[in-house]
């Protein structure tokens, strides 16, 4: 009893063959161009604003002369900004999620809030920066400060913090709870002591992947207002500031090609951030991860 | 469980550490800043200056606020939102002065009265809006206005060299313009375009640098900007003269090289002025070293009677 015909088998074998591989050749193309465009932007970046890379670039305000221009107002400008983003988003973010995971009911209406959520995540920035605008800045009134760009930012990025963290707590299996459930322990026991400690890893990859997103947005900071010429720190989260993507923009935008090194320079300091911030991610992922 | 605790411990610590890190950078350079003042000035004027504006202006605004921060305790800022998007916060009242690469428009005028908001025109310098072309173009050296209008308006024809002077070649011109938000485009729509359509074909863009890139990769390109562009590149591309005259400081500054030498402003708040004390000596610090900055960074100072009326209008606003 012969199950395959190995004549016709045999007969379809080699197009079958040069297909698979046309397709490998293709999917590789895909790949080597996509890093073949990252690798083509290291080296021009690093070649050119590299030289430019010293004590004295953290140190300094912007300049007008290429060699004694810095990057300082711009850093610290950034690092204050997540200061105000981090907690605002993670809070509201991870509330969230844990309200429509875990107490809101199956209906309609939480339905449609889901949906819509799903939705914000694909949101232009500029639209946030608008909305930051007429809010924060105008309606309360709070200026081009680093709590009104803060909040700003907070808005674009909840929804990816919702969403990674929504799909966080829904992979913690349901068994697990219920037999928290099963010893008497109430929904916030369960939650606190069961479900966030095995989606903290899910959350806070998710947290810190949207901060990264946050920390090199530009668009929404022009439309706030944020200036770039400005010669002192903030002292508090009601003073103006600039920030890092802004002093980069306008560096490259300047004529003389120094300052396109310049703007390497910054490019680097900022590229630098985003790989800590991206390697804090995977480092917190590994050590909390549990498995069921 | 313990690593749930261990985990909010350290974010917690964490937190607390670079936070308090902030706080003491922010207290050192205050500190620093008020060693080295001490003594330079007796009566210190303190508070703070907002400005917003044109992004050909910014870069005198830049090395103005670079020197004044070095010697003075007022704090300014200033935005880089164009031309058009700072006049639209001076509206709102949002800044005190507004940095412009081409005169106030009427309607703009005409808000700003509606907010009642008194303002005064200051001119900061010159510049000199550069037509240019590939330095291997070795056709069209000189081009009078008729010719630029020729070459820029829209007629719906696909526009060649040659139609411009039959030796030239039968090319197709490629355009490069800043894009239509800035006010150099705004000026050159004023006097050269006059409200017409430009040429559908053109590549507009807000980023001066991509309109170099262009002229200096096409033989058949032609592009405009402002003079500083020209200056920081004038070994690749050459720029055109305007009815036999070339830009330079001095055909710039005399106006002799018209109609494209532009006067570049900046708008402040009367009350501002009046009432902020770190707004007019701000001010007062601009209007006095305009010109050298304005030279420093690639642009024309104006005649020094320029600088001398807006310093009496500024007194006479104090």
């Amino acid at each position: 009893m012969r199950y395959m015909n190995n004549e016709a088998v045999m007969k379809k074998m080699n197009s079958r063959k040069i297909v698979n591989l046309i397709f490998k050749g293709i999917f590789l193309f895909a790949t080597i161009l996509a890093l073949m465009t990252l690798a083509v932007l290291f080296y021009r970046i690093l070649s050119q604003g590299i030289g430019y890379l010293s004590w004295d670039f953290f140190n300094n305000f912007a300049s007008r002369f290429p060699e004694k221009a810095g990057i300082k107002a711009a850093l610290i400008g950034s690092i204050w900004l997540m200061a105000v983003v981090a907690p605002v988003s993670m809070f509201l973010g991870i509330g969230s999620a844990i309200y429509l995971e875990e107490y809101a009911k199956k209906n309609k209406i939480n339905d449609f809030i889901r949906v819509n959520i799903s939705n914000l995540a694909g949101v232009p920035s500029v639209v946030f920066g608008l909305l930051g605008l007429t809010i924060f800045v105008r309606a309360l009134a709070l200026g081009n400060s680093v709590l009104a760009a803060g909040f700003t930012m907070s808005l674009l990025i909840l929804p990816v913090i919702i969403v990674a963290s929504q799909e966080a707590i829904r992979a913690v299996p349901s068994e697990v709870r219920a037999a928290s459930y099963g010893m008497g322990a109430t929904k916030w026991q369960t939650i606190t002591r069961v479900v966030l400690p095995s989606a903290i890893p899910g959350i806070l990859t998710g947290s810190i992947l949207a901060l990264s997103r946050a920390i090199g947005e530009t668009a929404p900071l022009v439309v706030i207002g944020v200036p770039v010429i400005i010669q002192f720190l903030p002292s508090g989260v009601f003073d103006t500031f600039t920030a890092l993507p802004m002093q980069i923009y306008d560096w490259a935008k300047r004529p003389q090609a120094d300052f396109q090194n310049v703007a390497s320079a910054g490019i680097i300091v900022l590229m630098s951030v985003l790989l800590l911030m991206n390697s804090v991610a995977i480092l917190i992922r590994n050590k909390f991860q549990k498995r069921y | 469980m313990k690593n749930w605790k261990y985990f909010m411990g350290t974010a917690m610590l964490g937190s607390a550490l670079i936070l308090g890190a902030c706080g003491d950078e922010a207290a050192e350079s205050a500190e620093g800043t008020d060693t080295t003042d001490t003594g330079s000035e007796e009566a210190v004027v303190e508070g703070s200056v907002v400005g917003d504006g044109s992004s050909t202006v910014a870069p005198i605004l830049e090395a103005l606020v670079e020197e004044y921060s070095a010697q003075s305790e007022v704090q300014v800022t200033v935005g880089v939102s164009g031309t058009g998007g700072g006049f639209e916060k001076f509206i709102a009242g949002t800044t005190d002065f507004s940095n412009a690469s081409r005169p106030i428009k009427e309607e703009e005028a005409a808000k700003l009265e509606a907010a009642g908001i008194d303002f005064t025109e200051f001119l900061l310098a010159y510049d000199g809006l550069t037509v240019v072309v590939n330095s291997e173009n070795d056709w069209a050296s000189d081009l009078t206005v008729e010719d630029l209008k020729k070459i820029w308006v829209e007629d719906g024809t696909t526009k060649m060299w040659s139609d411009i002077n039959p030796e030239w070649p039968e090319e197709e011109i490629v355009f490069y313009s800043p894009g239509s938000d800035s006010g150099t485009y705004d000026y050159f729509n004023e006097v050269i375009l006059e409200d017409a359509d430009m040429v559908s074909a053109a590549t507009l863009s807000e980023d001066d640098n991509i309109l170099v890139q262009g002229v200096q990769g096409d033989v058949n390109a032609i592009g405009f900007f402002g003079y500083a562009h020209y200056l920081a590149n004038q070994d690749t591309i050459s720029a055109v003269s305007i009815e036999g005259v070339e830009p330079n400081n001095e055909t710039i500054e005399s106006g002799e090289y018209s109609p494209l030498s532009r006067p570049l402003y900046t708008y402040a708040s009367n009350a501002a002025i009046a009432e902020n004390p770190a707004v007019y000596d701000f001010m007062k610090y601009v209007i006095e070293n305009a010109g050298a900055m304005a030279e420093a960074v690639g642009y024309v100072s104006a005649p020094q009677e320029e600088y001398d009326a807006d310093m009496e209008a500024l007194e006479a606003l104090k």
